[in-house]
């Protein structure tokens, strides 16, 4: 029957001549092909040392963004943690004091704000949902490390510097 | 023999031991570096500069395994597997000859532990004890794999040692000896009397058989079938864990060794270098000597090593009909065609 594609190609086995069969020239041929090898410069990244250049749209570790007054811009409204499909976010409301205007921009902040890295997919989903410009994957690589308990990182790790520091 | 000859002996026999040992630690991280090299990776570089100290760290972490003989092993015969593994493979090296004998202060050293009358026989006979060590092993572990990598282990030695002997007796009929100072002896500088002295020219054929049959009695690639991870996990040495784990594959190495030195001492010339009449100091070219053949063992470990990444293993059946149908039947055809050329040539 004729083939629909036309792509069938007939294969046509020979048997091994003399030199296929005495393995050695296949042998040099293939130790020609390794030395070329050898002598080629490594494709490796050395890890901790290099680093691979990320791309522009690359959804690092989260941090937590402060406004241009130094104020943390977190107001707790939950939204992050309500887009989040490998729901790895959770937070904790309070309301601002008095005298606390300088940390917080609204007048709640979130008092714990908590993001297991081991849950996070790195979806990007929270930084689209946040009303606030709060929230952005514009970090590293999550580094790693040995116990579950310190894949979940608070705010310390994930609030942004002070600006006057 | 006088005291101080006996103390020059023990201090040789040391020195060589501690040197097989070390090139054998050093090949492990060599081959690393060499296979990443083929690979366009960089190997390991983590312990001390280049990765230098890495040996260490993997002596140490095998030391510091647990040790684990499993319940159906016979115990006994678990252990005497790897020791006698390692220690057939550390005697080969005392009838090489490593150079040219040193004249300190009126004393003659000579540089070969013994010159005995039958030193490739010698060799012979280590090499088929070594087979033991692995077939103990692979037979103690109680482990089908491990018996079917002892029994490929088993066959394929015993196949290639024949041809590796035929192979020479071809050598054995150009130089008349058995000595393997002798030999080395015979083969004095690169260009003599309007032809090359080293054997290999003179036998070419039984060198490429004779590296061939080494690739097969050291277990290397493409003739690793006792370890072929494939088809049987670990192979004889599957049960093992630990130190004993290590002897295995420590022993691996110094059989490379040794048959690189062996190889480099019946057909390259041994410590024999070109020009060497031009050197007057006996002393230096000995010592040059001892580099030369040091150099050429390098070269053959490298080409163990070039070999193993490039070529992938030989499917059973084709390593029997190998070593049966073709090894076997051309070193019958070179020692033909040797006695027809001597005759000629007389």
């Amino acid at each position: 029957m004729e083939s629909l594609s036309n792509k069938k190609k007939q294969l046509e086995v020979k048997p091994l001549n003399f030199w296929e069969r005495a393995y050695l020239p296949a042998i040099a041929k293939g130790l020609s092909i390794t030395m070329s090898h050898f002598f080629k410069k490594p494709v490796t990244i050395k890890y901790p040392e290099e680093k691979r250049e990320f791309s522009e749209n690359f959804r690092g570790m989260h941090s937590l963004k402060r406004d241009e007054e130094g104020r943390e811009r977190c107001t707790a409204c939950g939204l992050c943690a309500l887009s989040c499909p490998a729901e790895a976010i959770t937070m904790q409301a309070a309301e601002r004091q008095k005298g606390e205007e300088n940390l917080y921009r609204e007048e709640k902040y979130a008092a714990v704000y908590e993001i297991n890295m081991l849950r996070c997919i790195f979806c990007g989903l929270c930084e689209e949902a946040c009303p606030k410009e709060a929230i952005y994957l514009d970090g590293d690589i999550v580094p790693s490390d040995y116990l579950r308990k310190d894949f979940i990182y608070g705010k310390d790790k994930l609030v942004e510097a002070p600006l006057n520091q | 023999m006088e005291t101080i000859d006996l103390l020059i002996k023990i201090a040789l026999i040391v020195i060589i031991f501690a040197i097989s040992l070390v090139v054998a630690m050093y090949s492990t991280y060599a081959e690393r570096k060499i296979a990443a090299f083929f690979q366009d990776r960089v190997g390991p570089n983590r312990a001390g500069p280049w990765g230098i100290l890495q040996p260490l760290a993997d002596g140490g972490k095998m030391f510091l395994k647990e040790e684990i003989i499993p319940t159906n092993a016979t115990s006994f015969l678990f252990i005497v597997g790897p020791s006698l593994a390692i220690l057939t493979a550390c005697i080969g090296s005392a009838v090489i000859p490593w150079g040219q004998n040193l004249e300190i202060g009126g004393r003659v050293i000579p540089l070969q532990v013994t010159d005995i009358n039958v030193g490739i026989l010698y060799i012979f006979g280590v090499v088929s004890l070594g087979v033991y060590g692995i077939m103990i092993g692979g037979w103690a572990s109680n482990n089908k794999y491990s018996l079917l990598g002892a029994i490929r282990a088993a066959s394929q030695n015993i196949s290639y040692e024949i041809s590796m002997g035929l192979s020479i007796i071809a050598l054995l009929m150009v130089t008349g000896t058995l000595s393997l100072g002798e030999i080395a002896k015979q083969q004095h500088g690169f260009w003599v009397d309007g032809y090359f002295s080293w054997n290999v020219f003179k036998q070419p054929l039984g060198f490429l058989l004779f590296i061939v049959c080494a690739f097969a009695e050291t277990n290397r690639s493409p003739f690793d079938l006792p370890e072929c991870e494939t088809e049987l996990v670990g192979g004889y040495h599957t049960e093992y864990s630990s130190m004993k784990l290590g002897f295995y594959l420590f022993a691996e190495y110094i059989n490379m060794f040794i048959s690189s030195a062996v190889m480099a001492t019946l057909y390259f010339g041994g410590y024999n270098f070109p020009f060497m009449d031009m050197i007057h100091s006996p002393n230096l070219v000995a010592i040059l000597g001892v580099v030369a053949l040091f150099a050429k063992i390098f070269l053959f470990i490298f080409f163990f090593m070039w070999v193993r990444w490039t070529i992938p293993r030989f499917r059973y059946d084709q390593l029997m009909d190998l070593g049966w149908k073709t090894l076997i039947p051309l070193a019958i055809a070179n020692i033909v065609l040797t006695g027809i050329v001597m005759t000629i040539f007389k």
